[in-house]
């Protein structure tokens, strides 16, 4: 693999002229604005990574008058502000990535399902969306965005869960398939994408997918916007190249002590110092939808884990059963380890335990609890059992 | 057709089959708990996890549709190790006291456990680290938290078969709970008790209020008259507690049984269901005499029936505006407990104090209805103690009865014969029947223009039915009536009467006359029916209702000697004013929330 730097880029904040893209995406074909997405070989920008022009293209793909593009904008992995970046300075780049997302799939209605915390960004959002409908309208484009709040479940963020909560109902995932380009929300064809990847379709859009696919590597081409935090000197919202290792990363944001990353929040992955070198962030590696934690020698990684398993405990919507009832098992098995009122092997249980939650769980959300656990605790035993 | 692979062995089914229904085709058993026959998928239990080759994580069997090439693998490590985590893991928030617990060896938790968790636990147990709660507000049933493993049949049930929502899921992760509004207690929100929720919990989170003890207590008190009535769907049910296939009638055993245990009168509720539609049909023609001759435009119709403890307390909560519509009649338990206290403690010189008036029934809901204050009309509480047909299967197993050996016997006299007309109630459709039957020949002279009695378009499983009878050759008396058409419909499960309803709300409601039950299948399918149900079982019971009625002798509820009787000795006539005192009664409006 070609070594490569650490390039900071500027896609999604660049002032573009939206009239002039959307015009170019409102004359090329549906297809044409699938094809050019394929090529650019961009992921979903959310932390699972599904290639955006084939969900695109599956969802253009169904014979269904009614069909909705949702901008999934519950940002609610810890350690992940990008969202709310995004939204605050270019949301009529979220908005047009929407109307060529609907102009590709053959969608007239969008949906922004916004995070509750941050409804204090909705009266500037509005005002946004009115001069977007005026100027969709003006070009030809047959297409409206509505809002809707989420409530504070993390599990919102989860698509089908989200669907659910539009529809008023229990923010709880559904069983798959149906997937979402065939029922979605309203049991509609949807395409659910996250709020960097639409404004990154755009940008794609405009540039053109050549220029763009020359960011990045083979499995993560393009440029992302991470949210950096923890313990660093220059916490904040930061766009770089994917393929840099954690090395090159930490190098740049480290201060110096660093002992680990948190990447991908607490549903990624810790990535300790000694595999800093060899660790790639990016799908060959270890995908994030944008969270960065650093933590230094100061920092007690079993309060690390014992606060993302308090999340998960909390968060879970409870709905099946090893979820439910495994992240409360995780979350009591490491404090009894702690407190010694439990052998330390019992950490092998968990371990096996959070394998099963990997592949029993209903949803991505049961399904990431044991990535966290397993990098920490096999990483980190010793400050889990002293 | 759709052709995949599951533990090696090819099989083809339709599209749509879930992996769960394939895998049953080829007998393989995969486990599950969530899942319910008559309840749609939930997929959240995970028990039923297979593996499917070339899939990143194992698959809910249940609720993974079938699809072309598919290699299934149900009994493999990865499956065996996640199927024993996960049931170790229901088991840790679950109140392990099963050996004193009512659902024990009952408990479909149990059995898994017993299959798949045997041996030394894994888990920690979380059961006390979440306040719990054990709700016994209900004269009905006990919800205890302690005991749930969130497989949410009961909020599905409560949802999809019932339209009522008593109880749903509230919080989310470690605090989710199944709740009722604003955590009321059940006897504070709208909740019918009909118990259909009991029918489907695996575990002993949702069980039937017992009166076993109350009943043994009145049994060895030697100073009480202790009279038990067994209502028309016990009969056909009551085997399946005690060894038999669904669908064995059991009545003459379930008598014997019952005089062995020492109740000391044995009668049948099915006397007074068929005083029901002595009652009930002079009420309806009466109020079609109202419309149609004395043209009183505020006579309410459609006309309801009132049998169904579980919709009455519906319609008051959900439709207070329709109360008038409702029969005034009561339920046939309660017309037989205000008989039992009254005239029967007359007939047979006892002290209406001594009595003790028990009631076997296939129904939660009577229990709360046994304990409406309205249910006193002879002085003291018409109905003491209601037993479920369960428990009435546990009293013969604790008196240590071999039951299958029992030589049948006859219901008491006074207040025990019956008709089929009253048999049938136990079935939807079943009192509409028995009404036509009784209504058509008094207005007419002749019998209901059906084979054999038997009135087809009413019965059967349809979620709402309709049929129109028209009325032709008129006595004198009726001669308002010749060439109307009465329209009836029936329901049963009370989603299937929310529809009736909303049509009735919106003034489009065509019919004079309207069946309802809570339960699905009517009685048959009732709350305190044994455990299992599903439709196939409710099918199976219902044919048996229909086999009893076609071997009685007297299939029409006005040629019942006993019916007769009360009437020339104690009643008068149909709809009298001591009917009225002992029989009628009225509704109260309830909140809606």
């Amino acid at each position: 693999m070609e070594k490569r730097g650490l390039y900071k880029v500027d896609l999604i904040f660049e002032k573009v002229d939206p009239k002039e893209v959307l015009t170019q995406a409102y004359n090329m074909k549906s297809e044409q604005i699938i094809q050019q997405v394929l090529d650019s070989g961009l992921k979903g920008r959310g932390g699972a990574g599904f290639p955006t022009g084939l969900k695109w293209k599956y969802t253009a793909a169904v014979k269904e008058p009614e069909k909705y593009v949702v901008c999934n904008a519950d940002e609610g992995e810890p350690g992940t502000f990008k969202d709310r970046e995004i939204l605050d300075k270019v949301a009529y780049k979220v908005y047009g990535g929407m109307a060529i997302a609907g102009k590709a799939i053959g969608a007239k209605h969008g949906i922004v399902y916004l995070r509750s915390e941050y409804r204090f960004l909705l009266p500037q959002l509005m005002k946004e969306l009115e001069s977007f409908h005026k100027l969709v309208k003006g070009i030809g484009y047959d297409f409206r965005i509505n809002y809707c709040l989420g409530s504070g479940a993390y599990i919102c963020g989860e698509e089908s869960a989200l669907f659910e909560s539009v529809e008023g109902g229990r923010g709880e995932p559904r069983n798959k398939p149906p997937y979402p380009t065939t029922s979605g929300v309203f049991g509609k064809p949807t395409s659910i994408n996250n709020v960097e990847t639409l404004v990154t379709a755009m940008m794609i859009i405009k540039h053109g997918p050549e220029s763009y696919s020359q960011l990045g590597t083979k499995d993560s081409r393009g440029s992302k916007v991470f949210s950096i935090s923890g313990d660093t000197p220059i916490p904040g919202i930061f766009e770089l190249e994917l393929g840099m290792s954690v090395q090159e990363f930490v190098d740049e944001f480290g201060d110096g002590d660093t002992k680990a990353v948190q990447v991908g929040g607490a549903s990624g992955f810790c990535v300790p110092r000694k595999r800093f070198q060899y660790t790639v962030i990016g799908f060959e590696g270890v995908p994030t939808g944008g969270s960065m934690k650093l933590f230094n020698s100061s920092r007690s990684m079993y309060n690390v884990l014992h606060n993302y398993l308090d999340f998960f405990a909390e968060e879970s919507c409870g709905q099946c059963t090893p979820c439910r009832v495994g992240c409360q098992q995780l979350l009591k098995g490491v404090e009894k380890v702690k407190k010694g009122e439990v052998k330390a092997t019992y950490l092998n249980e968990l371990l096996k335990l959070a394998d099963t939650m990997k592949v029993a769980s209903k949803c991505g959300l049961g399904q990431s609890v044991g990535n966290a656990f397993r990098t920490i605790v096999e990483n980190f035993r010793e400050e889990i059992i002293y | 057709m759709i052709s995949l692979s599951i533990n090696n062995e090819r099989v083809s089914v339709q599209p749509g089959t879930t992996v769960l229904d394939a895998a049953r085709k080829l007998n393989i058993n995969i486990p599950t708990l969530c899942n319910h026959p008559d309840l749609c998928v939930a997929g959240n239990c995970r028990v039923c996890v297979v593996e499917q080759t070339g899939a990143r994580t194992l698959i809910a069997a249940c609720a993974m549709p079938a699809a072309e090439g598919m290699d299934i693998h149900t009994n493999t490590l990865k499956v065996r190790n996640a199927r024993r985590h996960i049931v170790e893991l229901l088991l840790s928030e679950h109140r392990s006291d099963c050996t004193k617990c009512y659902k024990n060896q009952k408990c479909e938790l149990q059995a898994l456990a017993n299959e798949f968790a045997f041996g030394d636990t894994i888990f920690l147990d979380l059961v006390e680290d979440h306040p719990y709660t054990i709700d016994r507000s209900s004269p009905s049933f006990i919800k205890d938290d302690s005991k749930c493993i969130h497989c949410q049949r009961c909020v599905r049930t409560c949802f999809e078969l019932q339209h009522i929502s008593a109880i749903a899921v509230a919080n989310k992760g470690m605090h989710q709970k199944i709740s009722s509004f604003h955590d009321r207690p059940m006897s504070h929100v709208v909740c019918t008790n009909c118990g259909q929720c009991i029918n489907r919990c695996p575990t002993g989170a949702l069980v039937e209020k017992t009166y076993i003890d109350h009943v043994w207590d009145a049994i060895y008190d030697k100073d009480k008259h202790v009279i038990v009535q067994t209502a028309p769907a016990v009969r056909v049910a009551l085997g399946e507690d005690l060894g038999y296939d669904p669908g064995e009638r059991v009545t003459g055993k379930m008598v014997t049984a019952l005089r062995q245990l020492g109740f000391d009168s044995i009668l049948d509720t099915d006397f007074t269901a068929d005083l029901t539609i002595m009652e009930e049909g002079t009420e309806l023609l009466t109020r079609l005499k109202k419309a149609l001759v004395d043209g009183d435009k505020k006579t309410a119709f459609p006309m309801f029936t009132s049998c169904s403890p579980g919709w009455i307390k519906f319609i008051e909560h959900k439709y207070p505006e329709f109360l008038h519509n409702l029969s005034t009649c009561k339920s046939p338990q309660q017309m037989f407990g205000a008989l039992a206290k009254t005239f029967f403690a007359q007939k047979m010189k006892l002290d209406p104090s001594g009595i003790v008036s028990v009631s076997i029934m296939p129904c939660t809901a009577k229990k709360y209805e046994a304990d409406r204050p309205e249910m006193r009309a002879s002085g003291y509480k018409d109905v003491d103690y209601v037993l479920t047909t369960r428990e009435l299967a546990i009293m013969i197993k604790q008196a240590g009865i071999d039951f299958r050996n029992l030589e049948p016997a006859h219901y008491d006299s006074i207040m025990g014969d019956s008709t089929g007309a009253g048999v049938i109630f136990g079935a939807t459709g079943g009192v509409m029947e028995a009404a036509l039957r009784t209504a058509y020949e008094l207005v007419t002279g002749r019998e209901v223009p059906f084979p054999n009695l038997n009135i087809t378009p009413v019965r059967g499983m349809e979620g709402v039915k309709e049929a129109t009878i028209k009325i032709e050759g008129c006595t004198k008396d009726w001669k308002f009536l010749e060439g109307a058409e009465l329209k009836v419909a029936i329901a049963h499960g009370l989603a299937n009467a929310n529809k009736i309803m909303k049509q009735v709300r919106n003034g489009k409601s065509p019919y004079h006359f309207v069946e309802i039950m809570a339960c699905p299948g009517g009685c048959l399918g009732g709350g305190g029916q044994p455990i299992p149900t599903s439709m196939e079982i409710r099918k199976k019971r219902m044919k048996a209702v229909y086999s009893e009625d076609e071997h009685m002798v007297l299939r029409k509820s006005h040629e019942n000697p006993d019916v007769i009787a009360i009437y020339k000795e104690f009643l008068g006539k149909p709809n009298s004013h001591v009917a009225h005192e002992l029989l009628h009664t009225h509704y109260v409006e309830r909140e809606s929330y």
